[in-house]
């Protein structure tokens, strides 16, 4: 059996270490290839730095000049209980976009707070994006100890503020961990310097996250992808997204609400029986009329009712602004439908959290609010709690991305439970 | 996502089938760039996987003149068994001029496989193309997208990538420029490894140890140096990457010539 893989995604305002404590992971865990640190030694005399760990990650030549990460990456370590995938993001508010598209991919977060400044723009701004993004388990980092004499006092200050903010956001920490990625201090074991700190060192509270979900459980539902002709029969090719689904089963394909029953499922150049969430495959349905990427195939008995208007968490990153019944496109999983914004509320600054005042009839770069769409066509989607795959959505203009979204809507629960009466 | 369970494999192959057919899902006009070396020769395996065994876009061989034998003779040998429509893509100008790494390496990657690579493109219109890049090859590498636009003149501009959020890819190309799509971005050499063992894909010899070397990359002859292993077996190679030190592209001289020539080369349309 294969060692667990846990994707990581490391946070926090520029310049408080994210890189530097990335470099100091693959160090201590023994992850660099020979020669690498010469390499970087070289390259950082070359730039007239004394030895920049950052360079590992920060592999751009813009990069190294303008000394900040510009562009994601990705890079493994393990230790001796799993596998990690360390997923670095800029810190600049220039690049969000790049941020959002590491910590899209990862299971947990580590917030790097600078012990000496403490919290500041990006610390809140990422907290929060990483609250939307749906990440539960975070790890928070206080880094460069070392500038506040290794006191306790300067620990607890910052525990306390961070308590209250993480509240504030509806966010909780599993760790809080004093350390110093450049002097080495309570990352592999613990720091002698913070004898106070009786809480595990950064390695050990990582091997201590558990990051597992429950899709299996969840009723199915199935993303149909594309439709495929092999032997002269249509295929639906998708994905399972959440539960399972089983040859011979009775089947709804959504939005149309048709019932038919599944003949076969295929993978490679066999038959299945069944096949669970996360596996992607392809079926024959009965009746495999008027199939088309973008359906959702659910158990005949737990038919959602399709959507032409719902209300969601959305962050915008693009500079064209969004405006009340101005025309955008949504995806959901494979589905696309063009919609506008009905209403636009609790406008708020991603910095401070505070409810900004003045106009509600827009969302600007970098602000967030609770958006009320409606959509052209119908949408079959799920509060992200429930399923997250069809609970999350881009927002696109001119085929580039313009915001993110969560589908947070009492509705939609409502929406299930009549479907079932219904149907009785 | 993490799901606890799932054979790591398993989740590396769903995640890279999902991609490949989002790709064909978007862009029917598309080919998938296999060089016959072990990853994209996985790729392929895996393409064949989520297509039921018959891949429906062609193959393009990017052929320098400068390959191994044993690599033409293995695309030869599986191009046929497995079906696949292969097109030769060859920078003929330049190969007539004998053009070679004495004209030094960067320039010589540049037209025998960028350049080589624009000719084809345009002779087909293929609006995507599919490679078995991954992140933990090369630095360079890592700052990339799973689908990724380049511009008319193949240029990459890493300073200004677009968002990829969960399943979200850029599905759209605008005029005149096409998608890179890499769907084995996130497995590792070792993860490759365990995949050919675990689905019997064949290799090309080279990889395996006749004695007290053999190749952890490759790719023209003139640019890819053995490493010393007696590894000759793939369980030899898994234990040994298990272990190593050494960076797998260490004998590959187009990483070298400088710190930054990986970057000057993808950004000008390199693989």
């Amino acid at each position: 059996m294969e060692k667990k893989t846990v994707h990581l995604v490391m946070i926090g305002h520029i310049d408080h270490g994210k890189s530097t404590l990335i470099g100091r992971l693959l160090l201590n865990t023994n992850s660099l290839p020979d020669g690498r640190l010469d390499e970087i030694k070289k390259i950082s005399r070359e730039n007239n730095k004394a030895t920049e760990l950052s360079f590992l990650v920060d592999q751009l030549k813009e990069e190294r000049l303008q000394n900040r990460t510009i562009e994601t990456t990705q890079i493994n370590f393990k230790t001796e209980r799993r596998n990690y995938v360390l997923i670095d993001v800029p810190g600049h508010a220039e690049f969000i976009k790049n941020m959002l598209t590491g910590a899209s991919m990862a299971d947990a977060a580590v917030l790097i707070i600078d012990a000496h400044q403490g919290i500041k723009e990006q610390t809140r701004r990422h907290a929060y994006l990483i609250k939307l993004l749906g990440i539960q388990k975070v790890m928070v980092v206080l880094n460069k100890m070392d500038l506040t004499h290794y006191k306790k006092e300067r620990f607890e200050t910052l525990k306390a503020e961070l308590l209250e903010f993480f509240k504030k956001l509806g966010l909780t920490f599993s760790f809080i961990i004093p350390v110093s990625a450049k002097e080495d201090q309570n990352i592999t074991c613990r720091s002698k310097r913070m004898r106070w700190y009786k809480g595990p060192a950064f390695l050990q509270a990582l091997d201590r996250i558990k990051t597992v979900r429950e899709t299996r459980k969840k009723p199915l539902r199935f993303c149909i992808q594309d439709v495929f002709r092999v032997n002269k029969e249509n295929l639906a090719m998708g994905k399972v997204l959440s539960g399972n689904i089983r040859t011979g089963q009775d089947v709804t394909v959504m939005p149309s609400g048709k019932r038919t029953r599944v003949s076969f499922i295929k993978v490679f150049n066999r038959s299945k029986k069944s096949a669970q969430a996360g596996e992607n495959i392809g079926i024959k349905l009965h009746d495999p009329s008027a199939i088309a990427r973008g359906q959702i195939i659910t158990g005949a008995n737990n038919q959602l009712l399709p959507v032409y208007n719902f209300k969601a968490s959305v962050f915008w990153i693009c500079r064209k602004t969004l405006r009340l019944n101005k025309p955008f496109f949504l995806r959901f999983a494979a589905q696309e439908v063009k919609c506008t914004a009905e209403r636009i509320e609790k406008r708020i600054n991603s910095v401070t959290l505070k409810a900004l005042k003045g106009s509600t009839g827009k969302l600007m770069k970098n602000e967030a609010a609770i958006v009320v769409f409606r959509t052209r066509g119908p949408l079959v989607i799920e509060n992200f709690s429930f399923i997250e795959e069809l609970g999350r959505f881009v927002i696109e203009h001119k085929n580039s991305l313009c915001g993110v979204g969560i589908v947070n809507d009492p509705k939609l629960k409502y929406n299930t439970r009549i479907t079932k009466i219904f149907r009785k | 996502m993490y799901n606890q369970n799932v054979n790591h494999l398993d989740e590396l192959e769903n995640k890279t089938i999902f991609l490949v057919r989002e790709a064909y899902a978007r862009f029917r006009n598309i080919a998938l760039l296999w060089s016959m070396g072990k990853d994209s020769t996985a790729l392929l395996w895996i393409a064949r996987k989520a297509f039921f065994g018959k891949i429906p876009f062609p193959v393009i061989h990017i052929d320098t003149g400068y390959k191994f034998r044993e690599i033409y003779d293995f695309r030869n040998t599986y191009s046929k068994k497995w079906g696949i429509d292969v097109i030769i893509s060859k920078n003929s100008t330049a190969l007539k001029n004998k053009f070679s790494s004495k004209d030094g390496k960067f320039n010589c990657c540049n037209a025998l496989k960028t350049e080589a690579l624009k000719i084809t493109l345009k002779k087909y219109g293929f609006r995507a193309l599919l490679l078995a890049i991954r992140r933990d090859e090369h630095g360079i590498r890592a700052k990339e997208r799973y689908f990724s636009p380049r511009d008319i003149h193949f240029n990459w501009n890493y300073q200004d990538q677009p968002a990829e959020l969960w399943d979200f890819y850029k599905i759209r190309a605008a005029n005149n420029e096409h998608l890179r799509i890499h769907p084995m971005l996130h497995w590792t050499e070792l993860s490759i490894w365990k995949y050919i063992r675990r689905e019997k894909i064949p290799t090309v010899r080279l990889y395996f140890s006749r004695g007290e070397k053999r190749y952890r990359s490759i790719g023209c002859q003139c640019c890819c140096e053995p490493v010393f292993s007696s590894a000759n077996t793939i369980n030899k190679i898994i234990k040994e990457l298990e272990t190593t030190k050494d960076a797998e592209r260490n004998g590959r001289a187009q990483d070298k010539e400088n710190a930054y020539n990986m970057q000057r080369l993808r950004s000008l349309g390199y693989m």
